[in-house]
């Protein structure tokens, strides 16, 4: 008593506010996106339209790589991979539609850089998609690198940081090239294929996309380097810490899963595993996921649905010639790495 | 005009054969092989690949993809609503080509129709609810046209009213608000409609992204309109007014009675020549992400399954367009003949 008497009143106001901390709940109350998704039942996603990341199939239902992010979000907040709407939004107004609150998250592949986290004020989920300029040229130019390429016209879309990379690329490089600026997809690929330019130049996700539209896909090579970095993450307003979370692990689930290989086929036998650390993830033990708010069958859910990281890649991707390349799980080289689940 | 005589006139004189010549080895150049790609190399049916391995067009592009194109995202178990839709909408505009029938009873059908419009295509009570994220493709063009048309002409004619008027607030606002809108580009309307309205409208009041541009265009519509209708209002000599009014006809019954019909009559080839300049620019909607027409045209080709036939589906949008503006064009030219008759 006599003690505590020394500290006086600040003392006093500090072991309140221990007890207090000790006592506040552990989930932290929904943030304003979060309150905004509950009300309205459904979750609001800006796309873009890439074939294999977000493109409308015939039956008018979105499908692609950046879709299944979206319906592994509907699950882990709603139980059900349906309750999300995707909305197509052009790279120019993407942004500020998001600010605006026209979206609760954008999945249309932005870039995470340095003025968007801090003059913008956006917050970005994990990379899902590790992407990065790269150049497709003709295969008779006899190039196996970039390096290599000295006095080649190359095609570069207008209105992208494109124009700057390839430029600085050439700089270091000290060869010397043409620019051919060129707006419209369809226009990008005749110009190839008419031989007004050698080589084009463009994220390679958008390259191996146009590689497979060429009418003969064997005349042109995708050069290995990468121009620039362009680590594709989930983007959202910031101000809401728990909607960050639910997506940082929605997304970690899906990596996690794969580097357990727990798959959409053999996710139920896995629910008969001795390991702690699965039987957390499954929800076999349901006091983990009650501790963080969270249905203990999300992951399990996300995974039956929609698969793991390998899965999704391999379903919406690799059927347009993607190899995983970085965007592969760190225990085989590549990038992806998911924290612990405990 | 027969044969003969458009033969006789082609080839009279030096100057028009050596015309009439270069247009016929143009048209040599151009046909033959259009022919082939279009029709004799055509893959009329099958998939992807067997129209790659073809060098004519994939008619069977269109095939899967007509119903993506034409209605976008509305569900399938619904698609009678779009359809209806589409149908009401092209009747009416029929309906209103014909003069006979210009009246108080087509008056109270547009709005009629318009209402009934987007009810069915938004469902409540007895039909099921469509999230207007799903609309999209030909409904969504032309619903968005007419409903701006209905609301810009009754406004425009107000507006160069008050353009006229003696009262000279009412006349400088009424300036103001046309020079105001016509020195807006359409796609800075549209990005205002989609970023600052949201934020402008009162608390609770939560308009979706097709309302809120239609609102906008239609604003935008009505300077332009105003400005066709004031030059007809000028047209119309000061005496008749003044005698109309020494006859002890108030200002709206020498307006409704007097002024109107005539100036109306002279604009007819202004109004329907705007009117399908605004027809095309509902494809601007394509810059905040809605689906009409065009956009449903251009995301359709990003498909995996079917990717990057832009000819196809460009040609598919284009005739639609086509065939709705050479109408409008063809119907002005015969309203104008048979005007001047009477």
């Amino acid at each position: 008593m006599s003690n505590l008497s020394i500290f006086g009143k600040a003392g006093r106001a500090l072991a309140a506010a221990a007890v207090a901390a000790a006592t506040l709940p552990t989930v932290a109350s929904a943030g304003p996106t979060l309150d905004r998704i509950n009300e309205r039942g459904v979750i609001k996603v800006g796309v873009g339209t890439t074939p294999g990341f977000f493109a409308p199939d015939s039956n008018g239902k979105w499908q692609g790589f950046f879709i299944d992010y979206g319906r592994a979000l509907s699950i882990a907040v709603f139980g059900t991979p349906d309750k999300v709407e995707f909305t197509s939004s052009s790279p120019q107004q993407r942004l500020p539609a998001l600010q605006a609150g026209e979206f609760d998250v954008l999945l249309s592949g932005v870039t995470v850089t340095t003025t968007r986290a801090f003059k913008l004020g956006f917050h970005f989920g994990p990379t899902v998609f590790y992407d990065g300029q790269a150049i497709l040229a003709r295969k008779d130019l006899g190039v196996t690198s970039a390096a290599e390429l000295d006095g080649a016209t190359i095609g570069v879309q207008s209105g992208t940081t494109g124009e700057l990379n390839i430029a600085d690329f050439f700089r270091k490089t000290g060869k010397q090239f043409t620019p051919v600026t060129i707006e419209d997809t369809s226009e990008f690929l005749s110009a190839l294929e008419t031989n007004r330019v050698d080589a084009i130049t463009q994220d390679s996700s958008d390259l191996v996309g146009k590689l497979q539209q060429l009418k003969d896909p064997s005349a042109y090579v995708l050069l290995p380097e990468r121009l620039s970095k362009e680590p594709l993450a989930p983007a959202i307003v910031g101000g809401d810490d728990r909607w960050l979370e639910i997506i940082n692990w929605t997304v970690y689930a899906t990596i996690q899963a794969e580097e357990w290989g727990i798959t959409q086929a053999n996710v139920d036998e896995f629910l008969k595993s001795e390991d702690p650390a699965i039987q957390r993830f499954l929800g076999v033990d349901p006091s983990f996921a009650q501790d963080i708010g969270l249905d203990p069958k999300w992951a399990y859910n996300i995974i039956k649905t929609v698969g793991n990281y390998g899965e999704i890649y391999d379903r919406n991707l690799a059927p347009l010639g993607w190899e995983r390349g970085y965007n592969q799980l760190w225990t085989k080289g590549g990038l992806l790495y998911s924290p612990p689940f405990r | 005009m027969t044969l003969s005589s458009t033969l006789r006139r082609a080839f009279a004189g030096p100057a028009n054969i050596a015309l009439s010549l270069a247009t016929l080895s143009i048209l040599a150049l151009i046909l033959p092989p259009l022919f082939g790609w279009a029709v004799t190399h055509a893959v009329w049916q099958g998939d992807m690949e067997t129209c790659r391995a073809a060098s004519g067009a994939c008619w069977a592009f269109l095939q899967a993809k007509a119903r993506f194109i034409l209605f976008a995202f509305y569900p399938a178990e619904q698609l009678w609503r779009p359809v209806l839709v589409v149908m009401a909408l092209l009747v009416l505009m029929i309906l209103s080509t014909l003069p006979r029938l210009w009246g108080k009873a087509l008056l109270t059908l547009w709005p009629i129709t318009l209402l009934s419009a987007w009810w069915l295509m938004a469902g409540s009570g007895p039909l099921p609810r469509v999230s207007v994220n799903d609309w999209g493709g030909l409904p969504v063009t032309l619903l968005v046209w007419t409903t701006c048309m209905a609301f810009a002409l009754p406004t425009a004619v107000l507006l160069a009213l008050a353009r006229q008027s003696r009262m000279g607030g009412l006349r400088s606002l009424s300036v103001a608000y046309i020079e105001v809108m016509r020195a807006t580009p359409m796609v800075a309307i549209l990005y205002f409609a989609m970023l600052i309205l949201p934020m402008a409208l009162p608390n609770g009041i939560i308009l979706d992204k097709i309302a809120r541009a239609t609102i906008m265009t239609a604003l935008f519509f009505t300077a332009y309109l105003a400005e066709v209708v004031r030059g007809g209002l000028q047209t119309i000599p000061a005496g008749q007014a003044e005698a109309a009014s020494a006859l002890g006809l108030g200002y709206w019954r020498t307006v409704q009675l007097i002024v109107l019909p005539q100036a109306l009559n002279k604009v007819i080839p202004g109004l329907v020549n705007l009117a399908i300049g605004f027809l095309l620019a509902t494809s601007l909607l394509a810059v905040i992400g809605v689906f009409d027409l065009l956009n449903a045209a251009k995301a359709s080709t990003t498909d995996p399954a079917w990717m990057g036939f832009y000819d196809e589906a460009y040609i598919f949008a284009a005739l639609i367009y086509f065939v709705l503006c050479f109408g409008g064009s063809r119907y002005s030219l015969w309203l104008e003949r048979r005007l001047q008759r009477h």
